[in-house]
């Protein structure tokens, strides 16, 4: 009964986001005030529909009913209950259901900050987000409905994939559609401008924070994503541009444009139709990642099980959306004007630079994905393209951007002059260059790579010192006061700024100077890795609810000095007779002790592989300072003193 | 009992063997095997991969690497066998030029046309960042928000 | 104007792509080896280990080389089809044994109906499959006269597959 609940709750919601999706827009566009008031209690019905179709699925996983044929494919009564619901977006019909969930929160989100916005605007905005959300309710409905019977009901369900089963898989997809879905607000807030032909600084500033929170969650996403693929996969790898992976980088990288681009257009009115442009690339990529990882055009560790129906139905849906708003764009952008002047070297012009930057390399990632495609739609043969392609493509189209990134901040509104620039830099230069020649030596050995990624990560470094003493200049008061007197939203550019750095940092030493070992070992023996002693102790059998391991005990010592424990595991998922690996890691700012157990020899001898990965943690350590500085933007004064207000008139009639 | 085990294991404590017979030559397996498709998988290279394949391609990669054939000659082995597939860095011909270029070309057409774009635009465009309705409007929008 | 019709014209380029796209396998990789001689290779034959089994041996015949294996389930979905394609004598059929056992393989044949294969090769170890660019059994290659590879089947061979592409393919050899 429950899960025909959850059915119809889908199929009541479709015929609201219909409402939602039509009505309002025709209200603004023909003035009928009566018409326009229909999107915010169209958007909140909606969003209570989907929550309940939701809560239905979760019901149905968590009280293991066999008989949908989604929760017998992705759990299993053996199944921690986390699983069990983390397992609702497991597979691929769920975690479309958590898409138009998502897309739902946003919405509803929406008619809750949205006071301010003038009438027309808002139903626009609320319409276009209910037309994407028709789009996504349908596909649910007709090719993809996770409400399906299996009749008669599985005894047990076939288990969620044992790769899933892990913490990451409770956090990491919802953050992620979080991302993805949020892109969907600058995007109906441009499409609504363009409707509306009030492209304007206002429209900017209201966009921004929306694009900031979307780009804040996309980026936890990746880095929890990112983070978990290194423990759980065994060898220590990071990021392995997966296809699926490159679908959630291109539109961080659009969205990081975005950012940048909305700042100029709310600060001096320029590049609004440019900025129009990145808010439909942003979401356009988060729609095509949808489909890339859905359709099995792609070969990808994440790829859903593939459907050609499912892919057509995405790609017609593509073209209605994307090539609806880029005709549109076509149409209503040749009539935005151009704002404020600026010289050729100047912030806006630096900012400009920066976001043609990140788009060329979100286009490269693009090109490089679906080139094997390409080739194979043209019969010119199959081939792959895969990390070497990738990191040999995209370093030397960041390093420019990240050089730019630094001086921007330094950069005056109008006009700047380099000569001024190059003086207020000249000391974060030298410090930077000298840093990149000679810390390698301290280190261990020099390469060009190494010595770009240290030269790149200290230029930010200084440069960025440099920007604070500008802007907090010693003028005798205490620092606190100087501090505060600073906006958030400066502070929180800063931040995510500096953590662009440290993330340099982190994958340069750890690139440069990680050492392995692929080792064989008896209980007792010991293995040396860069000054460390890893002891090995032997292996005991654990027993977890659905699965059995076995897991190594390693010391490890340095100097003589007990460090860390390690306990590595290899586990067998007993349902699916899937065997995986659980690293054990030792973590700390300096550096991750790694180690994976490989297959058992003969006579109590294990293969075991060591790791030792310096500064590794920075990695993740850059990503969270990036969120952070989103966070500290977000909670800028002007925006929370405007939201202050808005839930104390909410209290009015 | 393991306390045991180990008591005993550690009156014998041993240096820990390589897994692999030759160091030297598990050098250039590793490398090269992190620039090879695992064929079997769905986006792996042979070096992160446990498929059965995968371990008989290392092996045979480990073989040739110990009749001291160059990365060069080991690549095209497997190409010849398995196409230019197995490469996760497809080779320069007329077919990847775009592929290997293009970021390149783009970069340098859009860097091109950034500075076509600032200077024309410095030439025409009057400096009139806002309109003085629109700056009224504006003032007028943010007040009523705070 | 027409600077802002750009993007639009990008993304209908990659619609077509993707549209195209949709309709190909990603995972089906076509051979190198195609009109390259087929590898030499010398193996045990199945029904007795004494007995070698070579290419050599079918110079101057149209034939086909069929890679299986008793723990590969698609493999069971294409023997009736070869046991039809033997019966009918239209092309002699061999097959390659692949990292599999002998007691295994020769149960695994008695409980599909029969041997269709004139005779198989052992390749225990899988080194051949290498030479032969093999990465998912089972697959079935063309070879013809002169002992070049003029066609190749990645996984089950199917009555339509058959009919449309290998049989007249294999006439035109057999008359060549």
């Amino acid at each position: 009964m429950i899960p025909e609940i959850g059915h119809f709750a889908l199929i009541i919601a479709l015929l609201v986001a219909l409402v939602q999706g039509s009505v309002p827009i025709i209200g603004a566009a023909t003035g009928n005030v009566a018409w326009m008031a229909f999107a915010r209690p169209a958007a909140r019905v909606q969003f209570l529909l989907v929550l309940i179709a939701t809560g239905c699925l979760a019901w149905a996983f968590a009280s293991m009913d066999y008989s949908v044929l989604y929760v017998a494919s992705n759990s299993n009564s053996k199944l921690p209950l986390q699983y069990r619901i983390a397992a609702l977006w497991g597979g691929h019909e769920g975690s479309l259901l958590l898409w138009a969930f998502i897309l739902s929160i946003w919405t509803v989100a929406v008619t809750f900050f949205s006071r301010h916005l003038p009438d027309a605007m808002r139903a626009r905005i609320l319409g276009v987000m209910g037309l994407v959300s028709v789009g996504f309710l349908l596909f649910m409905l007709t090719v993809s409905n996770p409400f399906e019977r299996l009749l008669p009901a599985a005894v047990d369900g076939r288990d969620l994939n044992p790769l899933l089963q892990d913490p990451g898989m409770v956090f990491h997809p919802p953050m992620l559609y979080m991302g993805y879905v949020g892109f969907s607000v600058a995007f109906a807030f441009a499409i609504a401008a363009l409707l509306g032909g009030e492209l304007d600084a206002a429209w900017a500033r209201w966009s921004r924070p929306w694009t900031t929170l979307a780009w804040l969650f996309l980026t936890v996403g990746i880095m929890g994503g990112s983070n978990w693929a290194y423990y759980e996969l065994g060898w220590g790898g990071w990021w392995f541009w997966d296809a699926v992976e490159n679908a959630s980088f291109m539109p961080w990288l659009a969205g990081t444009a975005l950012i940048h681009s909305l700042a100029v257009t709310e600060k001096r009115g320029s590049f609004k139709a440019w900025t129009v442009l990145l808010a439909i690339c942003a979401f356009s990529l988060s729609l095509l990642g949808t489909f890339l990882v859905r359709s099995g055009v792609l070969t990808s560790v994440h790829a859903f099980a593939t459907d050609p129906q499912r892919g057509l139905f995405i790609l017609v849906f593509l073209v209605v959306v994307i090539g609806g708003s880029l005709a549109l764009f076509a149409w209503r952008a040749p009539s935005v004007g151009r704002g404020g002047t600026f010289a050729v070297l100047s912030r806006e012009s630096l900012l400009l630079a920066n976001n043609v930057l990140l788009v060329v390399a979100a286009a490269s990632v693009l090109l490089g994905t679906l080139y094997p495609l390409f080739l194979d739609a043209l019969g010119m043969g199959k081939i792959s393209v895969g990390p070497p392609y990738f990191d040999a493509v995209f370093a030397p189209l960041m390093a420019p951007a990240v050089f730019l990134m630094a001086v921007g901040p330094l950069a005056r509104w109008k006009k700047a002059e380099l000569p001024d620039l190059a003086r207020r830099l000249r000391w974060a230069f030298a410090v930077s260059l000298v840093t990149a020649l000679l810390l390698p030596l301290l280190l261990g050995h020099w390469t060009p790579m190494i010595g770009l990624g240290l030269f790149l990560a200290f230029w930010v470094f200084a440069a960025s010192i440099q920007t604070l003493r500008e802007r907090l200049p010693a003028n005798g008061q205490p620092v606190l006061p100087r501090v505060r007197g600073v906006p958030r939203a400066w502070w929180g550019m800063w931040l995510a700024h500096v953590g662009i750095g440290v993330f340099i940092l982190g994958v340069t030493v750890v690139k440069g100077y990680e050492t392995e070992a692929a080792v064989r070992m008896h209980p007792g023996d010991i293995s040396h890795l860069s000054g460390y002693d890893f002891t090995f102790d032997g292996v005991a059998e654990v027993q977890g609810p659905n699965y059995v391991a076995t897991e190594g005990h390693l010391r490890v010592s340095h100097n003589g000095q007990p460090v860390a424990t390690l306990n590595p595991q290899k586990r067998l998922y007993t349902v699916q007779n899937m065997p995986m690996t659980e690293a054990g890691i030792a973590a700390s700012l300096s550096g991750d002790l790694y180690a994976s157990m490989g297959e058992s020899l003969d006579q109590g001898e294990w293969s075991i592989r060591l790791y030792r990965k310096p500064m590794v943690d920075w990695i993740w350590g850059g990503c969270a300072l990036m969120a952070l500085g989103g966070l500290l933007a977000l909670s800028d004064r002007r925006y929370r003193v405007t939201r202050r207000r808005r839930i104390e008139g909410e209290e009015l009639p | 009992m393991i306390l045991l085990c180990v008591l005993t294991f550690a009156a014998m404590a041993d240096e820990a063997r390589p897994l692999a017979a030759n160091p030297v030559t598990e050098v250039q397996v590793r490398r090269l095997s992190e620039e090879l498709r695992c064929l079997v998988c769905q986006n792996q290279t042979l070096a992160d991969s446990s498929a059965p394949l995968a371990e008989d391609l290392r092996n045979e990669i480990r073989e040739m690497a110990a009749k001291n054939m160059s990365d060069q000659e080991i690549i095209d082995y497997l190409v010849a066998r398995y196409g230019d597939f197995v490469r996760y860095r497809p080779p320069l011909k007329s077919s990847t030029v775009l592929l290997w270029l293009g970021p390149f070309a783009l970069l340098a057409a859009a860097g091109v046309g950034l500075v076509v774009f600032l200077r024309r635009r410095q030439g025409q465009v009057a400096d009139d960042p806002l309109t003085a309705e629109q700056a009224r409007q504006v003032a007028e929008l943010l007040n009523k928000e705070s | 104007m027409k600077r802002f019709l750009l993007p639009l014209g990008i993304f209908f380029v990659l619609v077509g792509f993707l549209a195209v796209g949709l309709r190909l396998d990603p995972r089906e990789v076509p051979s190198p080896l195609i009109d390259k001689p087929a590898p030499q290779f010398s193996l045990p034959r199945l029904d007795n280990p004494q007995q070698m089994f070579s290419p050599k041996d079918m110079l101057g015949q149209v034939w086909l080389l069929n890679v299986w294996a008793s723990w590969c389930s698609a493999c069971r979905e294409e023997h009736p089809v070869l046991l039809e394609l033997t019966k009918s004598g239209v092309v002699p059929l061999y097959g390659i044994d692949y990292k599999d056992t002998r007691e295994e393989a020769q149960q695994w044949l008695k409980d599909g109906g029969g041997d269709p294969y004139r005779a198989t090769g052992m390749d225990i170890s899988g080194r051949v499959g290498i030479d032969y660019g093999v990465y998912g059994v089972p697959e079935t290659y063309l070879i013809d006269k002169a002992g070049i590879i003029r066609y190749k089947r990645i996984g089950p061979v199917t009555i339509e597959v058959l009919r449309d592409k290998m049989l007249p393919l294999i006439r035109e050899l057999q008359a060549k």
